[in-house]
């Protein structure tokens, strides 16, 4: 039995992951903005065969002191096994384009709220020489495309961040996975037309689970989205920029 | 988007909404305008049941609420599937009481179809075991339903294809089981007399089914593989294996011909050589042997396909069923899975399908062939009585259907009562002539 904090609870690749904990009858903690939408999913995890299930408010755009939740979270949970950070928000890029306060808004919620988050648990597992700390990233870091470099320069950032924790605990034994979603079905991204690269939650939460078991550092989800963005990161600029990518 | 049912025919471009919550549901009911909604879970149903062109997806209303490890009753929302409850309970000895064919149904799909099973006999329809639910009506108010608390609301969903409201949740009582294991007898029959008298011979049987060689004529009309099953106390509890095999396009329409349907049948009736055979056998392939291929319906062709399932009164039952086999005979269209059922008492649900007496499950290839074939048939079930399930149904006329759903006018008159005419309405109920327009 793991215990399990979850960050950006409510997310839809978060949930799916936490029925999969909840299933092995892992001890869970969620966070998330919205306590009503946690309550219903704590009662559904709950019987999926949760052992032990608390939630609290958190809000990455918060001027709140997080340190405090965090702190009460491993003291609920009696220590922390696995840490995974999965909030996150698609900023419209047209709006931010025209917008400072949007864009600086965009990169709190999805870059500079994981550094604050990355940065106290980094402690914590280094101190304890175990465990593993998971993050949602996004293929969207990989290169910077005029469509989406908001939020690509946001999660580049977050996947940087964690190439250098992971170097950096490598030594005190702890996993720090960065977990890379290409297209995924969930509310985020309703607004979409769907074709065959998009996956389900339910899909990548599976990954998820299999990359903590095996001690992975980065998993693209699914796998050949790894092969894409290995191209899309090659195209020489000259042509790059002839596309709408 | 383009959608279909799982027949993939018809199909009908539409505007699908995704409610997150209750309270999104909600809203999307209290500023519809003027839009009929239809409520659509996983899309099983085979012809146009889910399908209008603004469709209501329970798909993130997926949340279980409560369950008593005690009595087996569980609370659940309206897009939870048989799929999670299985993959939830079944290592902790609970079972669905009844369940279809197929695991991929929404708890709120198994309610408005009122789903039977191969126990249909001992245990009743889905709905038999719906101790209550929760539903969303025209006016935004959500109310409790119940065999005692608004009783004709009740009975006008349970089997109601959707068109008294939006089911949220509901409460259901799930079986006992000491394993994940079937004790399964298959018994040969050479015609469909011995195969009547196998199922009267075993009517205590918990589960049973037989599956029908349709292409056979004369003396061996209605051969046939009976399939007797009860849940056994060996073999402890396994999760279920999943496979990923799957159909990955719509194979050439000649594929599926008199004479790749006559060997499959062969084989298939081949493969028990004694009298009756015996197997212990894991839930999954008993229940959902068609599961384990992802998208088979592709085996029909682009064209998509139809299910044909009508139920006759037993008194009927061998004269009846040997007009209808032998009509499908002669004409030679070939369905792969005909599958022959008894069933036990209906219940007092104003549109749920099963009656006592004889059920019948065919496909067929979309073709003007087949429409002409299944017009026939339904002369001939509606002079036995009989009437044709609406969960599969995409081309039934409406007289067809009034005659065999003698309480549709009961029916219609809650819906009107609960302001659901014209606000739940599906291509099905306009067809039927239950909604105006088509």
């Amino acid at each position: 039995m793991k215990k399990v904090l979850i960050i950006g609870a409510t997310s839809a690749i978060a949930e799916a992951t936490a029925r999969l904990f909840a299933k092995r009858g892992d001890q869970l903690f969620l966070l998330a903005r919205d306590q009503k939408k946690l309550s219903v999913i704590a009662d559904d995890l709950k019987v999926r065969g949760a052992q032990n299930i608390h939630t609290g408010v958190y809000d990455a755009t918060g001027q709140q002191s997080s340190e405090d939740i965090f702190d009460k979270a491993i003291k609920q949970l009696d220590g922390i096994d696995i840490l995974l950070v999965a909030h996150g928000v698609l900023p419209d890029q047209k709006a931010c384009e025209i917008s400072v306060g949007d864009t600086l808004k965009a990169f709190e919620v999805n870059a500079t709220s994981v550094v604050a988050i990355l940065t106290y648990f980094a402690n914590v597992f280094e101190a304890q020489k175990k465990g593993s700390i998971a993050v949602i990233s996004s293929v969207a870091g990989d290169r910077g495309r005029q469509s989406n470099y908001v939020y690509g320069a946001a999660k580049g950032a977050v996947s940087i961040f964690l190439q250098g924790l992971r170097h950096r605990l490598a030594k005190s034994g702890v996993q720090v996975l960065t977990i890379k979603p290409g297209f995924v079905d969930t509310p985020m991204t309703a607004a979409f037309d769907k074709g065959a690269l998009w996956a389900q939650p339910e899909q990548i939460a599976k990954l998820i689970i299999k990359a903590l078991d095996r001690k992975k550092s980065v998993v693209y989800t699914p796998w050949f989205w790894g092969v894409i963005m290995l191209i899309i990161r090659s195209v020489p600029d000259w042509i790059f920029h002839k596309t709408r990518l | 988007m383009l959608i279909g049912g799982w027949g993939q025919y018809p199909l009908v471009e539409a505007k699908v909404s995704s409610p997150l919550s209750g309270d999104d549901l909600q809203r999307t009911i209290k500023t519809r305008e003027d839009k009929a909604y239809i409520a659509r879970g996983l899309g099983r149903s085979y012809g146009d049941s889910s399908l209008s062109s603004t469709i209501i997806s329970t798909r993130y209303l997926n949340r279980f609420h409560s369950f008593n490890e005690k009595t087996g009753v569980l609370t659940c929302d309206a897009g939870v599937s048989l799929d999670e409850v299985l993959d939830t309970f079944v290592h902790r000895g609970w079972f669905p009481s009844v369940t279809p064919g197929t695991r991929f149904v929404t708890i709120g799909g198994a309610i408005a179809s009122d789903v039977h099973g191969k126990n249909h006999h001992t245990v009743g329809a889905f709905c038999d075991h719906v101790l209550s639910f929760r539903i969303l009506i025209a006016n935004g108010d959500i109310l409790n339903c119940s065999p005692s608390e608004n009783r004709d609301l009740f009975l006008a969903t349970c089997g109601g294809m959707g068109l008294t409201g939006l089911i949220t949740d509901a409460t259901i009582k799930l079986l006992k089981v000491e394993s994940s294991f079937i004790e399964e007898t298959t018994c040969k029959a050479r015609n469909l007399k011995e195969c009547l008298e196998l199922f009267d011979t075993h009517n205590s049987a918990p589960y049973s089914v037989a599956w029908i060689d349709c292409l056979k004529q004369g003396k061996d009309l209605g051969r046939s593989l009976l399939m007797l099953g009860r849940h056994s106390g060996q073999g402890g509890y396994d999760d279920l294996k999943k496979t990923a095999l799957s159909i990955p396009f719509n194979l050439p329409e000649v594929c599926l011909n008199k004479l790749t349907v006559g060997a499959f049948n062969a084989l298939y009736y081949g493969r028990i050589r004694k009298q009756t055979q015996e197997r212990h056998v894991h839930y999954g392939p008993y229940f959902y042997p068609l599961d384990g291929i992802g998208n088979w319906t592709r085996l029909y062709g682009a064209k998509g396909f139809v299910q044909y399932q009508f139920v006759i009164p037993k008194d009927a039952g061998l004269e009846g069923m040997t007009r209808v086999l032998d009509k499908i005979a002669k004409s030679g269209a070939g369905s792969f899975l005909s599958v022959l059922k008894v069933f036990g008492k209906g219940n007092d649900n104003f549109l749920s399908f099963p009656f006592e007496g004889y059920t019948l499950a065919l496909d067929f290839k979309v073709s003007v062939q087949t429409f002409e074939l299944l017009d026939q048939l339904d002369a001939i079930v509606q002079d036995y009585g009989g009437r044709v399930y609406l969960t599969k149904d995409a081309r039934m006329s409406d007289h067809v259907f009034k005659a065999g759903y003698p309480q549709w006018e009961v029916f219609q008159s809650v819906r009107e009562k609960y302001g659901a005419i014209g606000t739940f309405a599906s291509l099905q109920s306009r067809r039927l002539g239950l909604d105006a327009g088509r």
